[in-house]
């Protein structure tokens, strides 16, 4: 297929995966906020994680300074003065999907430019105010929506491979960086004195979609390093950093299927050291090491596949 | 000519109000549908094209500004014998257009005979690039879009012919979906030839076009991109026909051969639908800050590595300056009279006509030689004093870039407007296709001037469309 077209529905999968991962971090942010006792966190404590999972913490103090509920709201939301707000990752997959309509069925295109058409009735929102989760909750509705859609109809060539391969780098890079902000932040619960960590964790949870995955695999009080192992080396968590690097290993054969790639032999390593792996020798070395040699790796093989295959030369 | 002040002819209803034979079924079923409904049903149609993204960017709006076209609810519909006729005049003309662009680029007997002026040559579509070289089954103009006018039961007139990348026909094709959506009980009622097959006829034709000694070949359409007002149309020609949609940066020139850039290296393209006008191809060739081409496509071109369709230097035959001696080419290449009348128009660069027409600006139509998409023009009786007096100083400026053509009482047909059914002028462009053979599927795009007595039907000047039904029968 046209490098130009893979490139596309590539990007236009990232970013719907991008937005869906936002409206999630935000949404349990909120939630958390409603929960946690003012006293004990202050508005900038709570907030700022969300902002550093979803990158740039430069650009926002330059443009907001103050870390405040309504600002960082704002400016994961609707500024569009911020390229990783959900109206611009929306808008760039919307544009992305525009330019390659052609490659994808009918019905997975209309589900991109129905959800485009539809944000305008967002547009002037105030979110802080009121409609978050009513927002988070169409966003993921929306991003769920095109996924099944585009599983459900999509030819299983070419088109369909460099779509997954989009939302899988993407939702790895995402599962990795909520772990590592969070993990990074809140300490291991106090027998004591518990409560407040013990709906921080929930809380993660409930951002990659697992609460009821956890309690229904372990059966227990939450445990860190067993939220840890359900994010990272679960296989049947469809959000682990494992099950994404199944499905990206799978994806990355059939594409270079007539030739060796270096994106085979990355993913490949990464896979190996995520079904392999112990959660203990994990924790020996560092989680926050391990996760930042992930993501470090995981865009390294973006990297690659953009070179492969989106940029390959003439000759 | 009070002929303006008169009830122009209407495709449904006589003079006398009597509605004409082949809307008689319509009328009947249009007697039981209020108002209402038919609103809601134009309603509905708009959100499904929206969804779908069938929309239209406008030149001199904001960049990506997305708009609909207005889609009509109400069909214009052409008996079998009136198609007919619409259909062999249209297939001559074109059949005479590729005998004139093969002419003016090999041996030019037809300026030798005295019927078309050397001048042509000087016309800046003329392409001496094109002088010499041989294309497939020497044809140019492999799409072509007749543009047709009815003033009354059996006058009807080609306006212009368009040659260079004509659009439209995929209105022609989801006008007829969306028809058949929101009035399937009318579609019983009505045996209406289909439309459908146009994008595999197409195929057939670019495909028998490539280079003689491909075998298997590959066809792809090349687009300028997602920002481009037609990019909807290539967009769904390209997946109709299932064939790769490109835009130049896609492309690549390599030993005689152009090449797409795909995930799995380079692959050949033999034939190659493009929507891009010639000055945009090839920066080495013409315009050299086009972002749009490639580079060396043109000589790939001369020396026979790839087809293009339409040719290069199409516009020399579609220009209005040429357009008038289309009838004269009709008997010179083929020995017919033709059977589309062409209307009546004056040429500026002739002093007698131009005296004329700055006379009577006031009941002319003036355009611009080669202005398309209905802008640069001059509609005297809609005009005012002072839009008047602007075109005549741009006249006077250079009158060899104007023609001009008696305003004429187009046809209108009921159309669906704020305040109920009310007559709307039309026109009618056929597509016609050579390749193999000369044809054309029955139907065209039908445009629709919105505002009440309008005579500009272009999308960009706020026109719509309708669907075109040709009755089986008569």
């Amino acid at each position: 297929m046209l490098s130009r077209t893979a490139d596309h529905l590539y990007w236009m999968a990232r970013y719907i995966e991008r937005a869906e991962n936002m409206a999630r971090v935000l949404d349990v942010t909120a939630n958390m906020s409603l929960i946690t006792n003012p006293a004990d966190q202050t508005e900038s404590a709570l907030w700022r994680p969300a902002l550093q999972i979803c990158g740039d913490v430069i650009a926002y103090d330059e443009a907001y300074g103050e870390c405040t509920a309504a600002n960082v709201i704002k400016f994961l939301t609707m500024d569009d003065n911020n390229p990783s707000s959900i109206y611009s990752t929306l808008r760039s997959a919307r544009e992305n999907a525009r330019a390659v309509r052609v490659a994808m069925t009918s019905e997975t295109w209309e589900s991109i430019n129905t959800l485009w058409l539809e944000f305008s009735q967002f547009i002037g929102a105030d979110f802080s105010k009121s409609g978050l989760h009513e927002f988070c909750e169409w966003v993921k509705a929306r991003s769920h929506l095109f996924r099944g859609v585009s599983f459900g109809t999509m030819l299983r060539d070419d088109s369909f491979r460099f779509l997954r391969l989009g939302s899988f780098i993407e939702r790895a890079d995402n599962t990795a960086r909520i772990l590592d902000v969070k993990y990074h932040i809140l300490q291991p619960i106090d027998e004591e004195t518990g409560g407040v960590d013990y709906y921080a964790w929930s809380a993660v949870l409930r951002s990659v979609s697992s609460f009821q995955a956890y309690q229904k695999v372990f059966r227990d009080t939450i445990d860190p390093k067993r939220v840890a192992e359900m994010m990272v080396l679960r296989n049947d968590m469809p959000r682990s950093l494992h099950a994404c690097y199944e499905e990206i290993v799978s994806i990355v054969q059939q594409l270079s299927d007539r030739r060796p790639t270096e994106c085979k032999r990355l993913s490949g390593q990464l896979l190996s050291s995520l079904r392999y792996g112990k959660m203990e020798t994990i924790f020996e070395q560092g989680l926050h090491e391990f996760l930042g040699d992930f993501l470090r790796s995981n865009n390294r093989l973006g990297g690659e596949i953009q070179r492969t295959f989106f940029n390959a030369a003439e000759v | 000519m009070d002929t303006a002040k008169k009830r122009p002819f209407d495709e449904m209803q006589l003079a006398n109000d009597a509605v004409r034979d082949i809307y008689a079924l319509y009328a009947e079923w249009l007697r039981d549908v209020p108002l209402a409904q038919l609103e809601s049903k134009r309603l509905e149609a708009e959100l499904l094209f929206r969804r779908v993204g069938i929309t239209f960017n406008v030149y001199g709006e904001t960049a990506g500004a997305e708009r609909l076209i207005p889609f009509d609810v109400i069909p214009r519909i052409l008996a079998a014998n009136e198609w007919s006729k619409l259909s062999d005049g249209a297939i001559q003309r074109v059949k005479a257009l590729n005998m004139f662009l093969h002419d003016i680029y090999h041996d030019q007997e037809i300026i030798k005979a005295g019927i078309v002026p050397a001048s042509v040559l000087t016309n800046t579509q003329y392409r001496p690039e094109m002088q010499g070289i041989d294309v497939p089954n020497n044809i140019y103009a492999h799409i072509a879009g007749i543009d047709i006018v009815r003033t009354g039961e059996s006058e009807f007139y080609v306006l212009e012919d368009n040659l260079r990348t004509p659009s439209g026909v995929s209105y022609m094709l989801e006008d007829r979906k969306m028809m058949m959506r929101l009035f399937p009980d009318l579609f019983r009622r009505y045996s209406i030839a289909p439309v459908e097959h146009y994008p595999q006829v197409l195929l057939n034709n670019l495909r028998a076009v490539a280079q003689p000694g491909v075998t298997d070949p590959v066809v792809a359409l090349m687009t300028p991109g997602a920002y481009n007002s037609a990019y909807f149309e290539h967009a769904f020609l390209a997946q109709q026909m299932g064939i790769e949609l490109v835009e130049g940066q896609d492309l690549f020139v390599r030993d005689n051969a152009v090449y797409m850039r795909t995930t799995e290296g380079p692959r050949k393209v033999d034939v190659i639908y493009r929507r891009i006008d010639d000055d945009f191809i090839d920066p080495l060739a013409f315009k050299a800050d086009s972002m749009l081409g490639v580079p060396g496509l043109l000589s790939v071109y001369q020396n026979g590595g790839v087809t293009l369709a339409n040719a290069v230097g199409t516009g020399v035959a579609d220009d209005k300056a040429i357009y008038i001696y289309v009838p004269e080419m009709i008997r010179y290449y083929l020995g017919e009279e033709p059977i589309l009348a062409n209307v009546p128009t004056y040429q500026l660069s002739k002093e007698d006509d131009l005296k004329y027409v700055l006379a009577h600006l006031p009941e002319l139509v003036v355009k611009e030689v080669q202005g398309s998409g209905g802008y640069g023009m001059l509609v005297g009786p809609a005009a005012t004093k002072a839009e008047i007096k602007e075109f005549t100083l741009r006249i006077v400026s250079n009158p060899s870039n104007y023609i001009a053509q008696p305003t004429l009482a187009l046809s209108t047909c009921p159309t669906l407007v704020e305040q109920g059914l009310a007559p709307r002028h039309v026109d009618l462009r056929p597509f016609v296709l050579s390749g193999k053979a000369v044809t054309l599927v029955p139907g065209a795009l039908c445009r629709v001037a919105l505002r009440d007595g309008s005579l500009v039907v272009n999308s960009s000047q706020g026109g719509g469309t309708k669907d075109t039904w040709v009755l089986n029968h008569a």
